[in-house]
């Protein structure tokens, strides 16, 4: 067995994180209050690999920037910057999607939200290079260790899971940031 | 180690021996690729079987000789393609016990359960013949499946009861992967019009008590749909025996190609049933307002049909017939043991299903301790090993038993006992790699 690329994939970071699973509610998430605590703005999205069953669920809660009033419109254009303040998941799945949940919990909590849209984007690029993407890991953290994954197209589905899920959080805030007045769906 | 006796256990067959299933290989092109440096062990035939030499040679062989339109044109090709296609339709089903005419080609089983569902739910909107009025259902009806299928014979059922209003109930499955047959008893009755369940399970592998079950839904006047589609590749399956009115199972898992599988039903039944699909091919008079259907199987195979594949399965089910399939059945029973018995030595494997020395199928799933399924499939692949991962399409089957998915090797005529070892040696490996002490 070519172990070594298979530990490429496996990397002792991935295999870690997938067993102690940073930001992993390990109880079932509350109901949930899109209007969350104030001045946070939560969105929650459920992604599901139809390929394995793999399932997760990613909460987050987005806070306009210091000094922002409660009911402040979350935006980028006007205003302070929103942070990512809080960010929770329940999963089940591979090692790989597991451990990316918990990599994605570490990496994007504190972030801005446009830091965190472009650290979306530069993972996606890597998964989807084939292995042509030297990671830059200052940029990446713990997400570098994802690079072998883009070798086995099979599984960049799995890596990319919370990442969607993520992604589509962000656009919930986005939409109701954008009309605040309007309930979340 | 003591065994029920199914009906492959005939008296004078023997298993398929090493040499002979060494020979089988050599009919087998694909056998011989090496996956990541290593030869591939396909250990992934319950999901789909590879093709013989010959399956592919018939398909080719038509196309060159004989392709045209059957049951059409009166020109010498049409004859020969349509004699090539009756004849494939005449060996398939006495392949499993069945009369030509009891035989509908379709694409798939999936096909062949919705067929039967979406007739049966024609017949509840009064379409068909006085002969239809038996298959409908309404309200106060119900229909009953195990908690162990495949959802190729699940959703099709839950979809008629939505368009019925019948209710749908299901048979539970015990801890050990059997089927709660006490329960059975009480949950078929009087209200049931139709049992549907799976000869052996593509999950756990257990063989269900097909005679058991059909006496119990015909005591209450229910029809019953058996999924073979684990059994006909893998034992002989006699429908006429068994007495189910309906039976699906498909081509692709029984050494044909992809895109061919079969209805069986009792004549009788359809004869009363009204069409699925409907156009050309299956009619005998139209009008504007109209049409007057043909007898079945043409009633049920609207348009262009897949001649090719049907002529291509038949050739599978010759090299079937060939073997033998109660030697088949032997090898493969021996194989699943082999497998079973294998695993449970596995520090933190838990085999699903039927333990070591009971009757199942030449498959085994079994979940790993603190490593996913898919992580386990990956492991394999990188041996060359090709196993099933995931939930097998047997959600429900996975939450009764406690997961959401697990990993399934299945075996066929070509299958080792090297390559049954080389996978359980691999699997030793599994834990340690992913850092798991079980
Ligand atoms: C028990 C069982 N039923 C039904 C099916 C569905 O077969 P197909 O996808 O060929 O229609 C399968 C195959 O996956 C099966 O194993």
């Amino acid at each position: 067995m070519s172990s070594s690329e298979l530990q490429q994939l496996y990397q002792q970071i991935i295999l870690d994180h997938a067993k102690y699973r940073h930001g992993a509610s390990s109880e079932p998430f509350g109901v949930f209050d899109a209007d969350g605590a104030p001045g946070l703005r939560l969105a929650e999205s459920h992604q599901v690999n139809t390929t394995c069953g793999d399932e997760i669920t990613v909460r987050v809660g987005v806070r306009a920037g210091s000094g922002a009033a409660a009911d402040a419109a979350v935006t980028d254009a006007a205003g302070p910057a929103p942070v990512i303040e809080q960010f929770v998941w329940r999963g089940d799945g591979c090692s790989i999607s597991m451990a990316s949940a918990s990599v994605l919990a570490d990496t994007m909590t504190g972030l801005t939200v446009s830091e965190a849209e472009a650290l979306v984007t530069t993972f996606r690029e890597l998964l989807r290079s084939r292995g042509t993407i030297e990671p830059d890991e200052e940029v990446l953290g713990d997400a570098a260790a994802f690079a072998g994954v883009s070798k086995y197209p099979a599984r960049v589905k799995c890596a990319m899971l919370p990442w969607v899920a993520f992604e589509a959080a962000l656009m919930q805030v986005a939409a109701a940031s954008a009309a605040p007045a309007a309930p979340l769906a | 180690m003591t065994l029920s006796a199914p009906s492959f256990r005939r008296a004078a067959a023997v298993a398929l021996t090493e040499d002979e299933v060494a020979r089988i290989r050599n009919d087998f092109p694909i056998l011989e690729q090496r996956i990541n440096g290593h030869p591939l062990n396909y250990l992934d035939s319950g999901a789909t079987s590879q093709n013989p030499i010959s399956v592919m040679e018939a398909e080719q062989e038509y196309y060159e000789q004989r392709n045209a339109a059957v049951h059409r044109g009166a020109h010498t090709l049409a004859f020969a393609a349509t004699e090539v296609f009756e004849s494939a339709r005449e060996t398939v089903a006495a392949f499993i016990g069945a009369q030509p005419d009891e035989l509908v080609w379709t694409s798939n089983a999936t096909e062949g359960v919705n067929l039967v569902a979406y007739a049966i739910s024609n017949a509840s909107l009064g379409l068909g013949g006085p002969d239809a009025a038996r298959f409908r259902i309404g309200a106060g009806d119900e229909i009953v499946v195990t908690e162990m299928e495949h959802h190729a014979n699940l959703i099709p059922w839950q979809q008629l009861a939505l368009r019925t209003g019948a209710t749908l109930r299901f048979i539970p499955v015990l801890d050990d992967g059997t089927l709660d047959l006490a329960a059975a008893a009480t949950i078929v009755g009087p209200r049931t019009r139709l049992l549907a369940f799976t000869h052996a399970s593509n999950v756990v592998g257990t063989i269900n008590p097909v005679a058991e079950l059909v006496e119990l839904a015909h005591r209450f006047g229910a029809l019953v749909l058996l999924d073979a589609c684990q059994t006909v590749p893998h034992l002989p399956v006699d429908v006429a025996a068994l007495d189910v009115d309906f039976a699906v199972f498909s081509g692709h898992k029984m050494l044909g190609p992809t895109g061919i599988g079969a209805l069986f039903g009792k004549a009788e039944l359809l004869a009363g049933l009204p069409p699925f699909l409907t156009g050309g091919s299956m009619i005998t008079t139209v009008d504007m307002e109209h049409a007057e259907f043909l007898a079945p199987p043409q009633r049920f195979e609207a348009g262009t049909q897949r001649i090719s594949q049907a002529i291509a399965l038949a050739a599978a089910v010759d090299y079937l017939t060939e073997t033998g399939m109660d030697r088949i059945a032997l090898r493969e029973a021996e194989l699943g043991q082999r497998l079973v018995a294998g695993l449970a030595e596995i520090p933190g494997v838990r085999v699903l299903g039927p333990a070591a020395g009971i009757d199942r199928i030449g498959l085994a799933a079994f979940d790993v301790a603190g490593v996913h399924a898919h992580d386990v499939g990956q492991f394999l692949d990188e041996a060359g090993i090709a196993v099933r991962v995931g939930h097998h399409c047997a959600q429900p089957l996975h939450r009764r038993l406690g997961i959401t998915a697990s990993t399934r090797a299945s075996t066929y005529l070509y299958t080792t006992t090297d390559e049954v070892d080389q996978f359980l040696a691999a699997m030793h490996e599994v834990a340690p790699f992913f850092g798991v002490k079980p």
